[in-house]
């Protein structure tokens, strides 16, 4: 057979020709194995040919292949559907025909049925209504879950043993007591770098021992609640999300229902009360700690502890404390609300876990942000 | 009792193997062939141990004490570069499936090829269109696994283990939680790849009916002495085996 322009490549394992025959006809001959790795080395020259010119027909000789596998397979199917798409012929001789068989299989399927199944491709006002529905379906399904969640916590104060008081407990173990070490590190952090950028500028106007006046109010009033919400939506909200959001995956929780159980009741008042319970305390903590970052710049500058000591409760009041706590609860309450509520909103699949638990993180931190403006409007006009 | 069939050409080989989990073991002091190209299942009551000897013939777990021989390397020892070499030589689908959840269905298959071979992208897809079409799964390409239902999951896995066209598969409980008509298609596909190209099968199953339909040889594992305590072709020990728990297995009779 006279063949003009060829090419040839061989390895170990694969020897391949190609060339163009009279009547524009490709050819290519293979020896050796057809394999994963031998494939990858035919593929692509192979191609390149058959793509080059409108071949009235391509044809292989296969004779001297000891072994194909799927991948090699592949390689004919490929040719094949090359030609079909053009009208034009392919012809393969001396493949053994238990590989015959095989390609066989393949060639009577449609391989790319459902190719563009990904969906109809929606404008830009239809992906706004898509949004705006999500928007409202999960809206709706906050202020049920807070309806839901507010009467079971009514229920509860009239009638405590219904709250599984164990599970509490343990709830507060974990997103309170344990928490202890990173709430001291980053107390203790955000106070001395407060302090120390704080004298940086006051010592220009010989302010310095205003430093504690500063910290103690600042933490008390808006830092050490703000702060101390975040860390326990970071730390805790997450938790919550990923730990109720895996077991919807589980169907633990359409396990609850069929049972008899509300998920709310279960899983979400528990963790509601912990987290607000525990909430007081983490924040006294967090601002302890902070004062001991304060206390460290304090004397660094060459100031007695006294000093510190003295002065950082001297503008702090009663009701700035309190006022300080209530923000936290509130804090608290929408941080555990939103990170359990995303929880049982979890889709199906590890990686709805993850979105819930994004979810939650930043749902709270938002929360957090809104109900602290809120807040300090309403401070403002009752003149706290 | 201590039973050891030997085959000459063995592509995985297991010489007294011990599995435990810390101090409990698991199995005790096992031993047995797969032949090339064999159609192998590994069967027993639930809690025998089946899928931990899967995990450590994959490499997923040290032997306790034994050796694991696959294709003439001791995967039980192997570490690094030398563990993945021999891990690229077979295809694992375990028993949930764990396909990755981000991805569709046609880049799970796909994920294999692109990490482990120089072929193109166009490639890449037609292969993987290929392995699901195989499982009857074309349709459902672009499909996240969380919008398949779990039978459906488990025939992408299948794909998936198939995805660099290995000379042997692990399976742990390819058709469990299946019906009929797809588990017959998941049992007419394994025999299929033994047939036309060879594949060695290490099965991990209890359903009698992918027993009878696919195996040509067990073992079957026994919970209380921690040892192997029947093996040979699924037909021949229903209906010749007196041991008890084989007997009581095969003729599904409660204890």
């Amino acid at each position: 057979m006279a063949m003009t322009m060829t090419e040839t490549i061989h390895n170990p394992q694969i020897a391949l020709e190609l060339g163009a025959g009279p009547d524009h006809t490709l050819h290519l001959h293979l020896d050796g194995r057809l394999d994963v790795r031998t494939t990858a080395q035919v593929w692509q020259p192979s191609m390149r040919w058959a793509r080059r010119a409108h071949w009235r027909k391509i044809q292989v000789d296969a004779s001297g292949l000891d072994f194909v596998d799927q991948c090699g397979i592949g390689f004919f199917l490929q040719l094949r559907l090359l030609q079909r798409r053009r009208q034009a012929d392919f012809q393969i001789d001396g493949l053994k025909p238990r590989f015959l068989r095989l390609l066989a299989h393949f060639e009577q399927t449609d391989l790319f049925v459902g190719a563009d199944a990904t969906g109809p491709q929606l404008s830009l006002i239809e992906k706004v209504g898509q949004w705006g529905a999500h928007f409202y379906a999960d809206l709706r399904a906050i202020l049920i879950f807070s309806g839901e969640a507010a009467a079971m916590l009514a229920a509860a104060v009239v009638s405590p043993r219904h709250i599984r008081w164990s599970d509490v407990a343990i709830i507060a173990r974990k997103a309170g007591v344990e928490a202890l070490p990173i709430l001291a590190l980053i107390g203790f952090l955000i106070g001395l770098i407060m302090s120390f950028q704080s004298a940086v500028t006051l010592r220009q106007f010989g302010g310095q021992t205003y430093i504690p006046n500063l910290l103690g109010l600042t933490m008390v009033r808006e830092l050490g609640p703000l702060m101390a919400a975040i860390l326990l939506a970071a730390r805790s909200g997450s938790s919550f999300a990923a730990e109720i959001g895996t077991m919807k995956v589980n169907e633990e929780i359409d396990a609850l229902i069929t049972m008899g159980l509300r998920p709310v009741r279960f899983l979400a008042l528990p963790r509601m009360i912990a987290a607000v319970a525990l909430m007081p305390f983490i924040v006294i903590f967090f601002i302890y700690f902070s004062f001991v970052g304060g206390a460290l710049v304090m004397v660094s500058l060459g100031f007695p502890l006294a000093v510190f000591t003295e002065r950082v409760f001297a503008y702090v009041h009663l009701s700035d404390f309190l006022g300080g706590m209530f923000k936290a609860l509130v804090f608290s309450l929408l941080v555990a609300g939103i990170a359990c509520q995303r929880g049982q909103a979890t889709g199906s699949g590890a990686s709805a876990v993850g979105d819930a638990t994004t979810q939650s993180v930043v749902a709270g931190i938002i929360l957090i942000a809104v109900a602290d403006g809120v807040l300090a409007v309403l401070y403002y006009y009752l003149g706290i | 009792m201590k039973v050891r069939h030997s085959v000459d050409d063995a592509i995985v080989r297991v010489s007294n193997l011990t599995c435990a989990y810390g101090d409990a073991v698991i199995v005790d002091d096992i031993s047995f062939d797969v032949a090339r190209g064999e159609i192998f299942v590994i069967l027993g009551g639930s809690g025998c141990g089946k899928s931990t000897v899967l995990k450590h013939l994959i490499g997923l777990y040290a032997p306790y004490h034994g050796q694991i021989l696959i294709d003439g390397q001791d995967i039980g020892r192997a570490s690094g570069a030398m563990l993945l070499e021999i891990q690229k030589r077979f295809g694992v689908m375990y028993q949930m499936g764990a396909l990755f959840g981000s991805m569709s269905l046609i880049e799970n298959v796909r994920l294999p090829l692109q990490e482990h071979t120089q072929l193109p992208p166009e490639a890449m897809d037609l292969i993987a269109r290929m392995k699901l079409e195989q499982v009857g799964l074309a349709a459902y390409a672009h499909h996240l696994p969380s919008q398949i239902s779990g039978g459906m999951q488990k025939r992408a896995a299948i794909a998936r283990a198939m995805a660099l066209d290995p000379g042997i598969l692990f399976l742990d409980e390819p058709s469990a939680g299946l019906d009929p008509i797809t588990s017959a298609g998941v049992d007419a596909l394994i025999k299929q790849l033994s047939e036309s190209l060879g594949v060695t099968f290490v099965i991990v199953t209890h359903e009698l009916a992918s027993i009878f339909a696919i195996a040509q040889r067990v073992i079957m594992l026994d919970k209380e002495s921690k040892k192997i305590v029947a093996q040979g072709n699924p037909h021949d020990l229903r209906n010749d085996s007196t041991h008890p728990v084989v007997s009581a297995f095969f003729n599904r009779r409660a204890d």
